[in-house]
């Protein structure tokens, strides 16, 4: 079964176009992500499937029923969390996690429980007097999503949950969902942060308005065509420059302390060893290497236009 | 290394609100020249000390010098010697590149000399002297990022403070901006940045991590990682602000 039907789906903003012509079916209980940067036009389709605009060309349905026409009946079924912070900022903490149960008619029991879960995972609890708006940027993304879990939607829509949200609450984030998901709900996310695709059964990478690859997180790693390898070097920017000069890479990346290299044909240990002496030993070791999704989407961004 | 050598330094730095101790006692020193990260969990009260080192907050208690600055007493005088910029690159939209170079000029008070002076080397330096009069929002992201932080550094600040510049940016940008950070780094700038990206803790040379209002570890990442015998900061910042949540919950 189909929980959202994309279909050519268009939208511009006078001369902007901001989503051009995606196409994407979201499984019921899936969970699955639409992964890339700010002004990709994740949000364009977020907001769109939650009613709140418009195609201008192609279509979309929730549950099979019509974005354009079924607004209310989609609004029912859906949870939606917002990318910018929506929640009022003169409630407390408490406050709005309990407006937000009452307003879905969470019963007592359910809520006093769900309440419980809810801080455990936000550690909230702390702060639950105090204002919602004189939180940090990142509690406040932890009491949004807080308040669209409180009633277990049957489709959950989350914009950038975890902007501006350290590590150890990432983390505990996607535990989380996972859990939700595992009740059979239905969840569509968007985020920057790359590593979040291995969380999700299926993700679309978001660039510029387009998809240029859906598939399982595993799959779009096998498809991957290049050699790749992560090198440690005694100077990452020198080792860099030696590499770029070398002109036999596909790919030059930093990620922390390494680099991922990608060739365009298989280096063999007699190169390594060659460049090894040529680059007057700042080259330490090299190690072929499974590609992340943050190495996939770089390639596919490839040499797309920044202006664009 | 003497004091005078210290872009940043502070001791058992303190701000309370109410009841509630946002930062506790802590004590730093940032070296000049140094790309010092910032981390910590939401909520550890990175956003209060950088408010106070930026001299807009008073402390409740503690002392820091900024720029050889005392941070109770001089703190007009630090806003003229730090910069600052956020994740949004604070660039508007609808002026042209030129107007905002002019915009930031006159916030900092710069001399219409300076300022012509600082404006031609600042647009040669990002590549937008033959664009000066394009409207910003034509500018392709890299540029944008190049010329925001350049007006940032407009009044020349010896310490400029980077407040998740990479949030919801591209992984190609991400990687851009810190060729950046470096760049600024080589101009003898000291850098005191923030982020949640893991591997970008990884481009620091020291790197603290807070977690309720104090400091639990400040190294140079590949120090902290040898000690937590984890191959990457992510691993090293969830080992470390986990055993301080665990710790916390066994004192109650």
């Amino acid at each position: 079964m189909t929980a959202i039907e994309i279909k050519d789906f268009e939208k511009n903003y006078g001369e902007i176009k901001a989503v051009k012509g995606i196409s994407l079916d979201i499984g019921k209980g899936e969970l699955f992500g639409l992964i890339g940067p700010d002004g990709a036009g994740k949000t364009t389709l977020l907001r769109t499937i939650c009613t709140l605009l418009v195609p201008d060309k192609g279509s979309i349905h929730v549950n099979g029923l019509d974005v354009t026409r079924n607004i209310s009946d989609i609004r029912m079924i859906l949870g939606y969390m917002p990318q910018r912070f929506s929640l009022y900022q003169d409630l407390t903490v408490e406050q709005n996690l309990r407006f937000f149960a009452d307003l879905f008619q969470v019963p007592a029991e359910e809520k006093t429980r769900r309440l419980a879960e809810l801080y455990r995972f936000s550690r909230l609890e702390p702060f639950k007097s105090r204002q919602a708006g004189a939180l940090s940027g990142g509690m406040k993304q932890k009491l949004a999503l807080s308040c669209a879990l409180i009633h277990t939607p049957e489709i959950l829509i989350l914009d950038e949950p975890t902007f501006g949200v350290d590590p150890v609450s990432r983390d505990e984030f996607w535990q989380i969902l996972q859990r939700i998901r595992e009740d059979g709900t239905t969840i569509l996310v968007s985020t920057a942060y790359m590593d979040e695709a291995n969380q999700c059964d299926r993700v679309a990478l978001f660039f510029n308005g387009k998809i240029p690859a859906i598939d399982k997180p595993d799959n779009l790693r096998r498809n991957y065509k290049y050699p790749l390898f992560q090198i440690q070097a005694t100077n990452i920017r020198a080792m860099a420059e030696f590499f770029r000069e070398l002109n036999l890479t596909h790919t030059i990346q930093a990620f922390g302390d390494t680099l991922h290299i990608s060739f365009a044909q298989l280096p063999d240990d007699n190169l390594w060893t060659q460049w090894q002496q040529q680059s007057g030993g700042i080259l330490r070791s090299w190690e072929s290497m499974e590609p992340s999704i943050e190495d996939i989407f770089l390639d596919q961004m490839g040499g797309a236009d920044e202006s664009e | 290394m003497n004091q005078n050598e210290w872009a940043v330094e502070t001791h058992n730095l303190t701000r309370r609100f109410g009841k509630f101790v946002a930062v506790d006692k802590i004590s730093l020193q940032v070296a000049k020249g140094e790309i010092f990260g910032f981390l910590g969990a939401n909520g550890a009260g990175k956003t209060t000390v950088i408010r106070m080192l930026s001299g807009i907050l008073a402390p409740s208690s503690g002392d820091a010098q900024v720029a050889g600055l005392d941070i109770y007493s001089q703190s007009e005088k630090i806003k003229t010697r730090i910069g600052y910029m956020s994740q949004k690159f604070s660039l508007y939209e609808d002026l042209t590149i030129e107007e905002n170079i002019n915009f930031y000029g006159g916030i900092y008070g710069l001399p219409p000399d300076l300022l012509a002076e600082r404006k031609t080397s600042l647009l040669e330096r990002v590549g937008l002297a033959e664009a000066a009069r394009r409207m910003t929002r034509d500018l392709p992201l890299g540029f944008k990022q190049r010329l925001a932080l350049g007006c940032s550094l407009l009044h020349d600040p010896m310490i400029i403070f980077l407040d998740e510049p990479t949030s919801g940016v591209d992984p190609r940008a991400r990687r851009n901006f810190w060729d950046l950070i470096y760049e600024t780094c080589d101009l003898g700038k000291t850098v005191f940045v923030t982020t949640h990206f893991m591997d970008e803790s990884e481009y620091c040379h020291r790197v603290s991590i807070m977690n309720d209002g104090r400091i639990i570890a400040l190294d140079e990442p590949f120090k902290l990682k040898k000690k937590y015998n984890k191959t990457s900061m992510q691993d090293v910042f969830i080992t470390i602000v986990k055993n301080e949540i665990g710790r916390k919950q066994g004192e109650q």
